[in-house]
C-alpha cells in the first residue's frame, strides 16, 4: 500500500516536473522587482507568498471561464531564483495536460489589477514576460489647457491696452479744453493777464471796492507799456 | 510795476524741449542694461564658455570687453545724448554722407526685431503649455490606433518631438514651406500685442514696464542657482563648465567667438542704444553709464552661465544614472541575480567579473557603455538649450509645473527688455522723419553679422576725432588716455580683424543646416543638407541690405551737393558740434 502511494507520489511529481520547466508549452516566466516598488516595505519572497501566487491564479482561471474546477494545486511553480522570478503552469486535471496558454494569458489580462493589488505592484514591477500590458489612455481635457491659459494672457493684454488708450485720449481731451480756454481768453482781446501784486487785475474789479477816480482819468485803466 | 508775463509758462523754458525724457537716471540705467542684458547671455555666454575650454575662455571675453564693449558702448551712448536724436537723424547731423550708416543700423533694428519677437513667440507657446499635469513634453502620445508611442517620439525623445513637432511641426527640408501653425499665428499676435502695450507711448510706458522686465529675470536666476546647486551633479556640470583648457587660445576661433559676444551681447551698432540715451540731459555722465552697463552685463553673463551649468550637470548625471540603470537591470534579469546586487557604485567591478566568466551572454545583452563625459559633452546653444535640454532638465525636477512657469516667464522678460531697445531703435528715428511703418513678420536666417561688422567699423573710424572735445563738455572731464587709444588706434583695428576673418571663416566653407526628418536613416540624428542657392541669395541680400545703404545715401548727399553748389545762395551746413546743438537747451540745475 505504501509502495504504491510512493510510486503514485513520485510518478505525479515527476509529471508535473515534466509540465513545468523553462520554455515549456503553455508556460509563462514571472519576475517581480519588489524592493522597487517598495523599498524599505518590501516583504521576502517565500513559500506563503507562493501560495498566495498560486491562489490569485487559480482565482484568476475560475473568474475568466466560470468554471469551478481549477484548484490551488493545478498551478505548478518551477526555477525560483533569488532574483524573484519563476515559471509557471496551469494544469487541467480532468486531462492531465496543461491549460492552453492563450487562455491563461485572457485570464490574467483580465484579472491584472487584482494580481498587482495582491501583490503590492504594479505592472512594471510584476512582469509576466510574455503578456505585454495595455496602455492607459492619455487624459486629454475637452479644451486643450493651452488655450485658457492663452485667452487668459489675451485678455489682459487686451485691457492693459484699451486702459492706456483711453487714458491717453481723457488726457488728450484734458489738455484740449484747457488750451481752447486759453484761446478764448486771448481772443477777447486780452493777450496777456496782467498780475498786480500776484493778483490778476480782473478779479480786483470784481472785488468789492472803491474805484478811485483820480487815478482813471483817462480811458486806459492800466499804463501803457 | 506789473509785469506782463504768459500764463502757465515756467521762468525757465527751454524752447524746443518736446523730447520726452526718462523719469530717473535709474530707468535710464535700467533700459540700457535690460537691453543689453538679453537672451544671449543666458543661452549663448554658457556654451561659448564651455566649447572653448571653460574658465580660459574669460580671456578672451575680458579682453574683448576692454578694447572693444566698452569702449564702443561709450562712443554710441555719447553720440545719442550728444545729439539727442535717433539713429539715422544722428548720423545725418555728423555728416550728410553718414546718413546712410543710420539708415543700415535702422534697418538691423527692424530685422532683429521681426527675428527676436519669433523667438518670443516660441517663449510664450512654450510658457502656456506649462499649465498642465503632466507637461506635454514629459510622455510621448499613443499612436493612431492606440497600440503603442507614437513611432516619432518614441525613436527620439518627448522633448525633441514636442520642440520639432508640436511646436514648430517642422518640414524635412528648408525648400518645403508648409502650412501656417495657426496656435504659433495666435502666440505671435499676442507677442506683438504685448511689445505694443508696453512701448505705446515711447519712454513714457517702457520706463515703468523696465522695472519689472529688468529685474524680475535676476530673481529668477537668483532661484535658480539656489536651487540648482541643491540638485545632484551640479557640481559635475560647474567643474566642466569653468575648467579651464588654456590650448583653446590658439584657435582663432575662440577670439572671434569673444567679440562677435561682445558685439551681440551689448548690442551695438543697432541704433537702440542711440535712441535710449537720446532721451537723456545732454551734461550727463555717460562715461560712468557705459562702464556701468558693460560691467553688468559681463557679470549677469557668468551669473546666469552657473544655474544653467548646475542644471545641465543635473541632466547629464541624471542621465548617466539612467543609463546605468537600464544596464543593470538588464543584467539581473539575465543572471536571475537578487535586486539591488548590483549598484551603481560596484557596476564595474561586476561587469568585469560577468565579462570574465561569461562573455558571451554579455555580449548578447548589447549594453551601452555609459559614460558621464559623453553626457556633458551634449552641450546646445540657443534655441536648443531652452526648448530641449532645459526642458528635459525641468521634467526631472519635483514641482515641475512651476520651474516651468519660472523659467519661460524669465527668457519672456529677458528678450521683451531687449526688444523694447531694438522697437525704440525702429521708431525713434521714423518718428523724427515721420515716417509710418509696417512690418511684416517673417524667419530670419544668419549671415547678418556682416552687416553689423562692417557699420560697426564705420561708426568707430569717423567719430573719434570729432569727439572728445564734445565728450568733454558732455562727461565735464577730459577723455582720458585709455578712451583716447581704444577709440583711435585699438578698436577700429580690432573690428577690422574680426571682420576679415569672419568673412574667410564663412566663405571657406559652404553653409549647411541640420534638418529633422523622420524618414532619415539615421533618426533621431539630424541630417545634414546644404542651403540651396536661392538661399543663399537670401542670406547674402539680407546681411548685404543695412550695408548698401552708407555708400547710396553717400551718393545721393554727393549728387544733391554737387546739384546745390551751382546754385549761388546756397550755403554748405556747418560742421557738427555738440555744444552747437544744445545751445539752447538749459536743464534745472542739481
Amino acid at each position: 500500500m505504501l509502495q504504491v502511494l510512493l510510486l503514485t507520489f513520485s510518478a505525479v511529481t515527476i509529471a508535473h516536473a515534466e509540465l513545468c520547466k523553462p520554455d515549456a508549452q503553455n508556460a509563462f516566466k514571472v519576475r517581480l522587482s519588489i524592493k522597487t516598488a517598495l523599498g524599505d516595505n518590501a516583504y521576502a519572497w517565500d513559500t506563503n507568498e507562493e501560495y498566495l501566487f498560486k491562489a490569485m491564479m487559480a482565482f484568476s482561471m475560475r473568474r475568466y471561464s466560470s468554471k469551478t474546477t481549477t484548484q490551488i494545486s493545478n498551478v505548478l511553480l518551477c526555477n525560483v531564483t533569488d532574483r524573484v522570478s519563476f515559471w509557471f503552469v496551469v494544469t487541467d486535471s480532468t486531462k492531465n495536460t496543461t491549460v492552453p496558454g492563450s487562455e491563461v494569458e485572457a485570464a490574467i489580462r483580465m484579472n491584472r489589477n487584482r494580481i498587482n493589488n495582491a501583490f503590492l505592484l504594479s505592472d512594471k514591477t510584476l512582469q509576466f514576460l510574455k503578456i505585454p500590458s495595455t496602455l492607459a489612455p492619455p487624459v486629454e481635457p475637452s479644451t486643450p489647457v493651452w488655450l485658457i491659459v492663452f485667452g487668459v494672457v489675451l485678455c489682459l493684454i487686451v485691457a492693459g491696452i484699451v486702459f492706456l488708450v483711453v487714458a491717453g485720449i481723457q488726457q488728450r481731451k484734458k489738455k484740449n479744453k484747457e488750451s481752447t480756454e486759453r484761446e478764448n481768453l486771448e481772443e477777447k482781446g486780452e493777450a496777456t493777464i496782467t498780475i498786480e501784486n500776484g493778483i490778476p487785475c480782473e478779479t480786483l474789479d470784481l472785488k468789492a471796492g472803491h474805484i478811485n477816480g483820480v487815478f482813471s482819468a483817462d480811458d486806459e485803466r492800466f499804463t501803457s507799456l | 510795476m506789473s509785469k506782463d508775463l504768459p500764463v502757465d509758462m515756467p521762468p525757465e523754458a527751454p524752447k524746443e524741449d518736446s523730447r520726452p525724457k526718462w523719469d530717473n537716471k535709474f530707468q535710464y540705467i535700467l533700459s540700457c542694461i535690460g537691453f543689453a542684458v538679453g537672451l544671449g547671455n543666458v543661452w549663448r555666454f554658457p556654451y561659448l564658455c564651455q566649447i572653448h575650454g571653460g574658465g580660459a575662455f574669460l580671456i578672451p571675453y575680458f579682453i574683448a570687453l576692454i578694447f572693444e564693449g566698452i569702449p564702443l558702448l561709450h562712443l554710441e551712448l555719447a553720440l545719442g545724448q550728444c545729439l539727442r536724436k535717433g539713429s539715422i537723424s544722428a548720423w545725418s547731423s555728423i555728416s550728410p554722407y553718414l546718413g546712410g550708416v543710420g539708415v543700415g543700423s535702422w534697418m538691423v533694428s527692424v530685422l532683429v526685431s521681426l527675428y527676436y519677437n519669433t523667438v518670443l513667440t516660441w517663449v510664450m507657446w512654450y510658457f502656456i503649455n506649462s499649465f498642465q499635469e503632466p507637461l506635454p513634453w514629459s510622455v510621448c502620445p499613443l499612436n493612431e490606433n492606440r497600440t503603442g508611442l507614437n513611432e516619432e517620439c518614441y525613436e527620439s525623445t518627448a522633448v525633441n518631438y514636442f520642440w520639432y513637432r508640436k511646436t514648430l511641426n517642422i518640414t524635412p527640408d528648408i525648400t518645403e514651406s508648409g502650412t501656417l501653425q495657426w496656435w504659433l499665428v495666435l502666440c505671435l499676435a499676442a507677442c506683438w500685442a504685448i511689445v505694443y502695450l508696453c512701448t505705446i507711448r515711447g519712454i513714457e510706458t517702457t520706463g515703468k514696464a523696465i522695472y519689472v522686465t529688468a529685474i524680475f529675470p535676476y530673481l529668477v536666476l537668483t532661484i535658480f542657482l539656489i536651487h540648482g546647486l541643491t540638485l545632484p551633479g551640479a557640481t559635475e556640470g560647474l567643474a566642466y563648465l569653468f575648467t579651464p583648457d588654456l590650448n583653446v587660445l590658439k584657435n582663432p576661433r575662440v577670439w572671434l567667438d569673444a567679440a562677435t559676444q561682445i558685439f551681440f551681447s551689448l548690442s551695438l551698432a543697432f541704433g537702440g542704444l542711440i535712441a535710449f540715451s537720446s532721451y537723456n540731459p545732454p551734461k550727463n555722465d555717460c562715461e560712468k553709464d557705459a562702464v556701468t552697463v558693460a560691467i553688468v552685463n559681463s557679470l549677469t553673463s557668468l551669473y546666469a552661465s552657473i544655474p544653467v551649468f548646475s542644471v545641465l550637470g543635473f541632466k547629464a548625471t541624471t542621465g548617466y544614472w539612467d543609463c546605468l540603470d537600464r544596464n543593470i537591470i538588464s543584467i539581473i534579469n539575465e543572471f536571475d541575480l537578487p535586486e539591488q546586487s548590483i549598484m551603481r557604485q560596484n557596476y564595474t567591478d561586476w561587469i568585469m567579473f560577468l565579462n570574465s566568466s561569461y562573455p558571451e551572454k554579455i555580449a548578447g545583452l548589447k549594453l551601452k557603455s555609459c559614460d558621464l563625459q559623453e553626457f556633458l559633452d551634449q552641450s546646445v546653444s540657443g534655441s536648443g538649450l531652452a526648448f530641449i535640454v532645459f526642458t528635459q532638465a525641468i521634467i526631472l525636477m519635483p514641482g515641475s509645473q512651476a520651474w516651468a512657469i519660472l523659467f519661460f516667464t524669465m527668457l519672456f522678460s529677458l528678450g521683451l527688455s531687449s526688444m523694447f531697445g531694438n522697437i525704440e531703435g525702429v521708431f525713434t528715428p521714423l518718428l523724427e522723419l515721420q515716417i509710418i511703418s509696417k512690418s511684416i513678420p517673417k524667419e530670419l536666417l544668419s549671415g547678418k553679422v556682416f552687416a553689423f561688422l562692417s557699420f560697426l567699423w564705420h561708426l568707430n573710424y569717423t567719430l573719434l576725432i570729432l569727439f572728445s572735445e564734445d565728450v568733454k563738455w558732455m562727461t565735464g572731464r577730459k577723455l582720458n588716455l585709455y578712451w583716447q587709444i581704444t577709440w583711435r588706434f585699438i578698436s577700429p583695428l580690432l573690428l577690422l580683424i574680426v571682420f576679415v576673418a569672419f568673412v574667410t571663416l564663412q566663405i571657406q566653407k559652404p553653409p549647411t543646416y541640420t534638418a529633422w526628418n523622420p524618414k532619415h536613416e539615421d533618426f533621431p540624428m539630424k541630417e545634414e543638407k546644404a542651403y540651396p542657392p536661392w538661399i543663399q541669395a537670401i542670406c547674402v541680400l539680407l546681411a548685404v541690405l543695412p550695408c548698401i545703404f552708407v555708400p547710396l545715401v553717400a551718393l545721393f548727399q554727393l549728387v544733391k551737393k554737387t546739384w546745390r553748389s551751382k546754385d549761388p545762395s546756397f550755403l554748405p551746413p556747418e560742421v557738427f558740434s555738440c555744444q552747437e546743438v544744445n545751445r539752447n537747451f538749459s536743464h534745472p540745475k542739481k
